[in-house]
């Protein structure tokens, strides 16, 4: 308790250091971008047609676009728990031969677009792909399944936990696992006791990411999984095909979308903040 | 102290992590959209290409006679022979230089109603001509050029066996189409309405080409696409004509637009098109004429 006062009291201290030092012509700049993020949101919220905008987003197609985005979403944020914290703990805390390649690799998802990640996906699971024989061997069909959406996404959003959690596992430093090591702990307790308690905000943080990127995947899911309302047609694509034909359910969605973006970095953040930041 | 410094650190990383992963999803998701990424990257070097004109116009303003640029807006299924039409009709007026810009009808439709600038507009389907006319765009009355019906595609050799419409329901069979948003979707619908066949689809793609090349990867055992698109797939795909597509056609209009730069240069692109020359490259691309 009370290291969280400290901790908490000393950010404070901190920002306002910075707020001292600040020359004054970095406000204008800063502002100029923050309309450019704030302005395109601004202009879509005026063009939603309120009138409609209830039965736009309560259709049928609508509904279960979302409810798919989010267990879609969800699913797949924790894959990326699962698979992503070892990985960054591995890249963070081990020595050998290659890491420097390794570390690239795994973050090639976030340089290549979206689109090639589902060619690529195609290739490795698809019915004549790398695995795709072997699994269809095995009774498993992966393409135009939900379960090929979860791939996709995991696949685009992984790289973002293991970035943001191997950054926060680097400046937490070694010296309380060293400590707690010489007291005796054995190392699964330090991961466990020490470790990732220090680097929760960092995966926290992460996992917020990939649940975002997730929510908005929309080259590798169009490209691998295909598009069939309730199986794999996703709020990104429900809202690409409605802009075929009724711009207005293709701007109320896109509203649901940010709407439901801003309340995931709203609640983690203070849920965050109240926590252990 | 030490501690502060640590856990501030801790968090601009955080943020630095934040900020380029959402640029880069910017990029990603830019590039993810077929129907938008052609249509930026043609304007784009359509820009480029004006650019060059003007500037090669100031330097040989002399010699040559005129420069001019004709913006095309053309449904994506044309790409293969309006690109050729447009060196036909490069060699037939000296000095000008035809852009393109291809991407889905309803793509285009929206882009120019927001007021981007184009000559002439070539849509896919009569219903998103009939937008265009509508927003006041359209100058004068479209002209149907072409038509197109559509076909099952199956993997090499066919070797399931489809023989026809009817043979798409077998329960072994994933069926991928296009959504009856699009098109060719509508197109599907209509097929599916005459033959009273109902199809379960594995997938309803947004676009024409995500059918084919579900097909041509292998994912899908058939899909239903443009007879065009079957003939410019080669022999990555089989092509299983059936007889009710006949009754579904789907035709092409095009028009020049009120806002163009160049309206005589339009007049005649639209000449070509719909002149002996034109017609015969469509035809040849697996076209037919308009009704």
């Amino acid at each position: 308790m009370t290291t969280q006062q400290e901790r908490r009291s000393g950010r404070r201290a901190s920002a306002a250091r910075t707020d001292a030092g600040l020359p004054g012509w970095v406000y204008l700049p800063a502002l100029i971008g923050g309309i450019f993020i704030v302005l395109p949101l601004v202009a879509m919220v005026a063009r939603v047609n309120w009138g409609q905008f209830w039965i736009l987003v309560t259709s049928e197609s609508s509904v279960a676009a979302l409810w798919l985005s989010l267990k879609t979403a969800t699913a797949s944020t924790l894959l990326c728990v699962m698979l992503g914290t070892p990985m960054a703990l591995v890249l963070a805390r081990s020595r050998f031969p290659g890491l420097r390649l390794a570390r690239s690799l795994v973050l090639l998802p976030l340089v290549l677009p979206p689109v090639v990640g589902g060619i690529a996906l195609i290739y490795t699971f698809g019915r004549q792909g790398l695995l795709g024989g072997t699994l269809e061997v095995l009774g498993i069909r992966i393409a135009f399944t939900t379960a090929a959406v979860v791939i996709a996404q995991t696949f685009v959003a992984l790289p973002f936990l293991v970035l943001s959690l191997e950054g926060s596992l680097r400046t937490a430093g070694r010296r309380y696992e060293a400590v707690a090591a010489t007291l005796g702990a054995n190392p699964t307790t330090v991961l466990r006791r020490v470790t990732l308690p220090l680097v929760l905000p960092g995966l926290t943080s992460g996992a917020v990411l990939a649940f975002a990127r997730a929510l908005g995947e929309f080259g590798a899911t169009l490209t691998f999984a295909g598009s069939l309302q309730g199986v794999t047609r996703t709020l990104p694509l429900e809202i690409y095909l409605q802009r075929e034909t009724d711009a207005d359910a293709a701007v109320a969605l896109s509203l649901v979308l940010v709407v439901v973006a801003v309340l995931i970095v709203l609640v983690t953040r203070r849920r965050g903040s109240e926590g252990v930041v | 102290m030490s501690r502060d410094r640590l856990f501030s650190s801790a968090r601009l990383s955080v943020a630095a992590t934040a900020a380029l992963g959402l640029l880069l999803t910017g990029c990603g998701s830019s590039g993810s959209g077929s129907g938008t990424t052609t249509a930026g990257s043609t304007s784009a070097s359509s820009g480029s290409s004006s650019a060059s004109t003007s500037g090669s116009s100031t330097a040989s303003s002399s010699t040559a006679a005129e420069s001019s640029t004709l913006t095309v807006f053309a449904a994506a299924s044309l790409k293969a022979t309006f690109t050729e039409l447009g060196e036909t009709f490069e060699d037939q007026h000296p000095g000008t230089t035809v852009t393109f810009n291809f991407a889905g009808s309803s793509d285009l439709v929206t882009q120019i109603t927001a007021g981007a600038p184009a000559d002439v507009f070539a849509s896919a389907d009569v219903n998103n001509m009939t937008k265009a006319t509508d927003a006041d765009v359209v100058a004068g009355e479209p002209v149907d050029f072409a038509s197109n019906t559509l076909t099952i595609v199956t993997q090499p050799g066919n070797p399931k066996g489809i023989t026809g419409f009817a043979d798409l329901t077998k329960s072994d069979l994933q069926v991928v189409v296009c959504a009856p948003q699009v098109p060719c979707g509508s197109a599907t619908e209509k097929v599916e309405q005459n033959t009273g066949v109902t199809l379960a689809p594995v997938s309803e793609e947004s676009s024409v080409t995500d059918v084919l090349n579900k097909v041509e990867t292998g994912q899908a055992d058939a899909g239903l696409v443009y007879v065009t698109d079957a003939s410019g797939a080669g022999d990555k795909v089989s092509a299983v004509a059936f007889p009710e597509s006949t009754a579904v056609v789907n035709v092409y209009p095009i028009a020049a637009l009120t806002d163009a730069s160049q309206p005589e240069l339009a007049r005649e692109f639209i000449e070509l098109i719909t002149g002996p020359d034109g017609q015969q490259v469509l035809e040849g691309a697996g076209f037919q004429p308009a009704p």
